[in-house]
């Protein structure tokens, strides 16, 4: 007699039953599926363009776009290229977000360990600024920088003088511009040699301290030839970088790096929203370590600076890379509400105005993401390798 | 013999009271605040950083605010052509009044919003029924909120009376039936067909034929009410989703996109952990690329693209198409969300269970699942907060939600100031604000709820 499950009697149970063939009848189904999905969606999509008249390919990418754009990082003017299109547009995008990742990785360090402080008034600041900024929408906190805040700076004609910084009013903010003399580049090899020289005590101190337990003031030494050479450097060659200040003229500022006011606000939103979830995330990092290690390193006699430095950030920093990648990616990604206030980013000037022009949406839309996509994997393969170096080593 | 020392005292002295100045406020406030000098001046920056910011947010919200007003008078300086004094800076809370409505429905007809109301209300019952733990009769409830609720809903909002048609073969309509009974007549074979197979293969496997072919009998039967339903006239008038906003197309977006990314989150995450290569890897296919593209080339793509994918003949609606690309968009989030938690199950408790019999299902439903989505709550919670913030995008593809309906009142002349936008984002922030709070405070409490087992 065979039992309920067929099992362990001798006799073979019905093919259906073998989990083996299930799941290769499960994933020839699903591979069906998708193959007929896939292949319906293009045959649509071929079928709808055609009736609408619309080819396909990538051959306007060599056609001239005939509008202008307000930043671009290369040459671009009119008569420019979709292609070119393409470019300004990531490159804007690029420029935003590393600027932004910047500033946000010091905010939120910053704002982290504050919400750690010891002194209370700093903690419930801290913790107010995260709770409240993390939890209203970054479009509406762009809109507020750019269409309320920013639009309380000064007409186009006037401009708020921030002193050496430049001048700013509502058409933006129009920074000191640095000329370059011909021997600025000595301050770049001094630069680089004190680099260089930085780097070689760095190896031999570590040496000496391997050797015979002697410490050697590294961070200290460093610190001052980096500063101390290059500034050298820079009064030999006779002074050589001057700034080009703006001046306000009766049209208004008129000189100067000229910073567009959909820069500074998608910056700002940006920047301040990725700092209250990067502050959140330190935090975690920091209270992960558990309190044994620092009463471990207190009895082994280091001071508090030591302790951090030594013992609880490169333990923090375990934990806290894996959510900062996101984070940074969130960020870049975040950028493309760029479209919203018209900075010129990719999805704004490339998916949006390229894309009305031209009415190619299936190739433009499918050009953006796959850029944010390679930018995604780029960053998280680049961040999964320096989370493989700092990973605990376990036996 | 003890003699008596005048000068020894034969009780102990009572214990002197803590100096005054290690207790109470006082006492506190030397330990917390001014401990140092390094931690003095941190105070007084941050008592200087607290009045700089909340001086000028007091003054704009309460003392300056205006409250009441017709229009844009009330909230102008005299050089503007206002009755306000010169320099005044203050909250236009008289607009925000005045469009209230408006923030709230967009322009869905004024003589329907009872519907929308009616809507509401059954939200609200769905989610007391749903969050609140000790709620009576959970399993009707919850039935509700998955069946009643969300038929009743899409009804009330749009009309109903929809159209059936486009379905199948046509078989039946080739046999003289009227449209909408042709539209049943197919779903009929289609039912018997599938009947057909279930109880052949449940013959082929062994299994007792009724385990089978009744959930397929009782699913179609669902399906068929749930249509006749959205076909059946009800005597609303229709009402098309151009004409929404407001709150409305928020929480409709993120109500929706919450409860489907859920269960397809799941899916994908069990399909990212599954023995199959063919499932695992278009798991990781679909789930790495929804979360490596921005939300706005998500709707971009559905508002623009998805058109062009269907039939020249299928016409979409707006507001599906966006809540087509938000679904997706948030279930892959939720996919890994929910994978987290799969991981963090330990091996013994699938040994275990695969020990008892259980199959698979059985096993992620009474095993694995409870556990695994217990101890990703807060994660779960942030998706769904996250979701929420981002359903203000749509306004980027011509969807009229909380912000775009805010956003779009600035044209109006009739209330046009320079503080008209400052206070129409404060009270939409504060709206937000106070929906992702609690939010995340009903997570904490869920958190420490089905804390259990691990307290030592």
């Amino acid at each position: 007699m065979s039992d309920a499950t067929g099992n362990g009697s001798g006799e073979r149970t019905f093919f259906l039953n073998d989990p083996k063939v299930r799941a290769v009848i499960y994933q020839v189904v699903m591979v069906a599926i998708v193959v007929w999905a896939g292949w319906s969606i293009i045959d649509n999509t071929a079928v709808n363009l055609k009736e609408r008249g619309i080819p396909f390919g990538f051959d306007f990418l060599t056609a001239p776009s005939g509008f202008g754009v307000n930043q671009s990082l290369i040459p671009y003017s009119e008569s420019s290229t979709y292609g070119d299109v393409y470019w300004v547009g990531l490159l804007n995008t690029l420029l935003v977000a590393v600027i932004g990742v910047f500033f946000a990785t010091i905010i939120g360090f910053l704002v982290g360990i504050a919400r750690l402080s010891h002194n209370w008034l700093i903690a419930r600041i801290a913790t107010v600024y995260i709770e409240v900024i993390r939890n209203i929408p970054l479009l509406l906190q762009l809109f507020v920088w750019y269409f309320a805040v920013l639009r309380l700076l000064p007409d186009k004609r006037e401009a708020l003088d921030l002193g050496p910084l430049g001048l700013v009013n509502i058409a933006g903010y129009y920074a000191p511009m640095p000329m370059f003399g011909e021997n600025t580049w000595m301050v770049g090899v001094a630069l680089l040699l004190a680099l260089v020289l930085a780097f070689g005590i760095r190896m031999w101190a570590r040496r000496r301290q391997m050797a015979t337990g002697q410490q050697f003031p590294v961070g200290l030494t460093t610190l001052g030839l980096v500063i101390v050479l290059p500034l050298i450097a820079y009064l030999m060659s006779g002074d050589p970088v001057t700034f080009e200040y703006p001046e306000l003229l009766r049209f208004g500022p008129r000189g100067g790096l000229r910073v567009i006011p959909e820069f500074i606000g998608l910056l700002l939103a940006l920047t301040l929203y990725t700092a209250a979830f990067i502050a959140e995330i330190v935090r975690a990092g920091i209270m992960a370590v558990s309190h044994g290690q620092t009463e471990a390193a207190h009895a082994l006699g280091l001071r508090n600076g030591p302790t951090l430095r030594l013992v609880i950030i490169p333990q923090a920093m375990r934990v806290i890379i894996p959510p900062l990648t996101s984070q940074y990616l969130n960020l870049t990604k975040n950028s493309s509400l760029a479209v919203a206030i018209a900075y010129p980013d990719l999805v704004s000037v490339f998916a949006g105005t390229a894309l009305n022009q031209t009415g190619r949406a299936v190739e433009i839309i499918l050009m953006t993401m796959l850029t944010y996509l390679a930018l995604s994997l780029l960053t998280s393969a680049f961040m999964n390798w320096y989370n493989k170096r700092v990973a605990l080593v376990e036996r | 013999m003890a003699r008596h020392s005048p000068y020894v005292r034969d009780k102990l002295a009572e214990a002197l009271p803590a100096p005054a100045s290690t207790t109470g406020f006082i006492g506190w406030m030397r330990q917390n605040l001014f401990d140092g000098p390094f931690n003095t001046i941190l105070t007084l920056v941050a008592l200087y950083v607290i009045y700089a910011v909340a001086t000028p947010v007091i003054q704009f919200v309460f003392v300056n605010g205006v409250w009441v007003g017709e229009d844009r008078t009330a909230c102008t300086t005299a050089a503007q052509g206002g009755v306000q004094p010169d320099g005044w800076f203050g909250g236009c809370w008289a607009y925000v009044e005045a469009y209230f409505n408006q923030f709230m429905y967009g322009r869905y007809p004024f003589e329907e919003r009872w519907r929308v109301n009616i809507a509401a209300i059954l939200l609200a019952l769905a989610l007391v029924a749903v969050l609140v733990p000790s709620f009576p009769l959970k399993r009707w409830a919850l039935l509700y909120s998955v069946t009643i609720f969300p038929v009743a809903t899409v009804v009330l909002l749009t009309g109903g009376h929809f159209e059936l048609g486009g379905f199948f073969f046509g078989l039946s309509s080739s046999m003289g039936l009227s449209p909408d009974f042709a539209f049943f007549g197919d779903l009929l074979i289609v039912a018997i067909i599938a009947v057909g197979i279930g109880f052949i293969a449940a013959r082929a496997t062994g299994s007792s034929a009724r385990s089978i072919v009744i959930p397929i009998i009782v699913a179609f039967a669902a399906i068929a009410v749930v249509i006749a339903i959205f076909a059946a006239d009800f005597g609303l008038a229709p009402v098309e989703t151009a004409v929404w906003g407001g709150l409305l197309v928020t929480l409709v977006i993120s109500v929706t996109g919450i409860t489907v990314s859920l269960p397809f989150g799941i899916l994908l995450a069990l399909g990212r952990r599954s023995q199959m290569p063919v499932i695992r890897s278009l798991s990781v296919i679909f789930i790495e690329f929804w979360r490596g593209v921005p939300l706005i080339t998500v709707l971009f793509m559905s508002s623009v693209m998805l058109p062009l994918f269907l039939p020249a003949d299928t016409d979409f609606d707006k507001l599906l198409r966006a809540l087509i690309g938000v679904a997706l968009f948030s279930s892959a989030y939720m996919a890994e969300v929910v994978r987290g938690g799969l991981q963090a199950i330990s091996r013994g408790q699938y040994e275990g269970a695969m020990a008892l019999g259980l199959k698979f299902w059985q096993m992620m439903r009474m095993i694995i699942l409870p556990q695994a989505l217990k101890l990703v709550i807060p994660g779960i919670v942030s998706t769904f907060i996250g979701l929420f913030k981002d359903t203000t995008l749509v306004l980027i593809i011509g969807l009229f939600d909380f912000l775009g309906q805010i956003q779009t009142s600035f044209a109006n002349p009739n209330w046009a100031s320079p503080v008209q936008s400052l206070s129409g984002y404060l009270f939409a922030a504060f709206t937000y604000w106070i929906f992702t709070f609690s939010m995340s405070r009903y997570s904490i409490y869920t958190e420490r709820r089905l804390h259990t087992g691990h307290k030592r």
